[in-house]
């Protein structure tokens, strides 16, 4: 464990002097935020009809996700923040990406990996402590994020039943279930894209792919071609969770000494 | 301390090491030379358990490869062929990674120890990246000798440094040879090998030839003794190659180049026998030939 803590802070203090992370871990949350909460702020006085017209949205899909009691109005703007849900889950997947990317490329640029192997560090010590180094500050940021977005709606909103409706367990799910297992298969996947090319800007771009599925569940809702209900959010999650332990497995496989030294070049 | 048998190492077509057969003992200094590309850096890869033989076996420390591989690691010190620090840390945090790597328990006195024993402990809070080449040279080995290890891997560690920097370097790898360790030294400097080296290995893909540097020399080009006589003539050269023992004798200006088995037994009867011929004898002493002749000519060979 104390190795791990060692790979990790030593992970945190190279790449936390790179400008390009920093940006990526500071604003990347902020603007993701910032969003919901503005679009939260314009439409708190929109009636139900008007809004509903606006967007093309029926209000069946509007009152499907809103609990009794909740007027057209509210029911319009959990609908609306429900859309931005899947914004949030950009956080986890970008953040531990840049991270991981700068990471890999820079111990490959500074030829420090051959060192770092001799020691009596296990294979696994090592990838979890970087892996740990990239996925931690990713879900603290969807944490920060989200406890922003919900101080903010908590003010921002005067009926505390929207603002329950707002955060009920599909967000609950979303975050604290969904967020890590993203981050932890976009940290899987960038160290495998990262192995095998030596500009960390390459390495990020490429690994960014990772992001696309999210994209597509972000406007496959908005063109409503589904609902993030607690169902289907739930299921994603198992997915997910299948997903990162296939991945995880096939890392461990991949990922030998021998491997990383004679690879990773 | 180190024993190998047959160990082999195979990247799919390429045959970087050919049955490696090696024993060095505790308290040596171990020459590895060879051309680039001999297969001087995998060798040591996998005698630090770094990669795997595709066959054969080693024991290093007492370890057997392959088996206590971590073992292994925690006991051997390694100098890798480029220093590989993390240039945006200090000296001093970079070494502590490292202790703690190592599982040092005295990890920030050792740290300091080597930042002191290297000069580098005024710039201990300075970014490793703002280092020279010396003086990250001098920080990587300061971190492969942090846990004391038993057995030492140095490859080429002066490499492209000044001649100062080496220099020191050199001193201090003496300096770890009297404290009695283990060190197995890649290098390219001949005369470095020659300085430090107990026995020297000569490395192309399989070993060509393990000895001494004394016993090298002898093996390639025999012991060679000079006779600088006032004047050399034919009468001289016809007495000294009657002589039983003398294997070859070349005239050369005023000198006589003797190829001899034994010099310090046959020098005395070879100058009686050049006085009692009416040589004058100026002054004899023996042909050194350069670590790099005898390298040259085995890896020519080979």
């Amino acid at each position: 464990m104390k190795k791990i803590n060692t790979i990790l802070r030593k992970e945190w203090a190279e790449v936390f002097k790179n400008r390009m992370v920093i940006f990526v871990v500071a604003f990347l949350p902020i603007l993701m935020t910032a969003i919901p909460l503005g679009i939260l702020f314009s439409t708190r006085d929109t009636t139900s009809a008007s809004s509903a017209s606006m967007s093309g949205i029926n209000s069946e899909t509007t009152q499907g996700m809103c609990p009794e009691g909740l007027s057209g109005s509210d029911c319009f703007q959990v609908f609306m923040i429900s859309e931005f849900m899947m914004m949030f889950m950009i956080i986890p997947v970008a953040i531990p990406v840049t991270i991981a990317a700068y990471s890999i490329v820079g111990e490959k640029s500074t030829r420090s990996l051959e060192p770092l192997l001799a020691t009596p560090i296990t294979t696994a010590e090592l990838l979890v402590g970087k892996c740990l180094a990239a996925v931690i500050p990713g879900v603290l940021a969807t944490y920060g994020a989200f406890g922003i977005f919900a101080f903010g709606s908590w003010i921002l909103v005067a009926n505390k039943m929207l603002l329950t409706a707002l955060l009920d367990a599909r967000w609950l799910i979303a975050i604290f279930i969904v967020g890590p297992l993203l981050a932890v298969m976009a940290v899987v996947f960038s160290l495998m894209v990262s192995s095998r090319v030596n500009d960390p800007r390459v390495a990020e771009q490429v690994s960014m792919v990772i992001i696309l599925p999210v994209l597509v569940g972000f406007f496959g809702q908005i063109a409503g071609l589904f609902v993030l209900n607690k169902v289907v959010i739930s299921w994603v999650a198992l997915v997910m969770l299948l997903l990162d332990a296939v991945l995880v497995f096939l890392a461990t496989k991949v990922f030998q000494r021998e491997q990383i030294l004679t690879r990773w070049k | 301390m180190i024993h190998t048998e047959s160990l082999t190492k195979r990247f799919k077509e390429t045959l970087a090491v050919d049955g490696l057969s090696l024993d060095i003992h505790e308290g040596e200094v171990f020459g590895f030379l060879g051309p680039n590309g001999a297969g001087k850096t995998t060798t040591v890869r996998m005698l630090t358990s770094l990669v795997g033989p595709t066959s054969g076996s080693a024991n290093v420390a007492g370890f057997t490869l392959g088996q206590r591989d971590t073992d292994i690691r925690r006991t051997v010190g390694v100098l890798t062929e480029t220093p590989g620090m993390y240039d945006n840390l200090s000296a001093e945090y970079n070494l502590q990674i490292f202790a703690n790597l190592y599982e040092v328990k005295n990890g920030p006195e050792q740290v300091e120890k080597y930042l002191k024993m290297l000069d580098l402990y005024d710039r201990r809070f300075d970014a490793a990246g703002t280092f020279s080449k010396g003086m990250k040279q001098k920080l990587a080995i300061a971190r492969a000798l942090l846990h004391e290890p038993k057995v030492i891997f140095l490859d080429e560690p002066t490499a492209g440094l000044d001649p100062e920097a080496a220099h020191l370097i050199r001193d201090f790898i003496a300096e770890l040879k009297k404290e009695g360790r283990t060190i197995f030294l890649c290098t390219h400097n001949l005369d470095e090998a020659d300085r430090l080296c107990d026995r020297i290995g000569v490395f192309k893909t399989r070993m060509l030839v393990v000895d001494t540097p004394a016993n090298l020399r002898t093996s390639v080009f025999g012991r060679k003794v000079v006779f600088h006589l006032r004047t050399v003539d034919e009468k001289l050269v016809g007495a000294v190659r009657a002589m039983p023992f003398v294997r070859e004798v070349k005239a050369v200006d005023n000198k006589l180049l003797i190829t001899l088995e034994d010099p310090e037994s046959h020098n005395p009867e070879i100058v009686r026998v050049l006085v009692g011929a009416g040589a004058d004898v100026q002054f004899v002493g023996e042909l050194r030939h350069s670590l790099e002749d005898v390298y040259l000519q085995l890896v020519k060979a080979a």
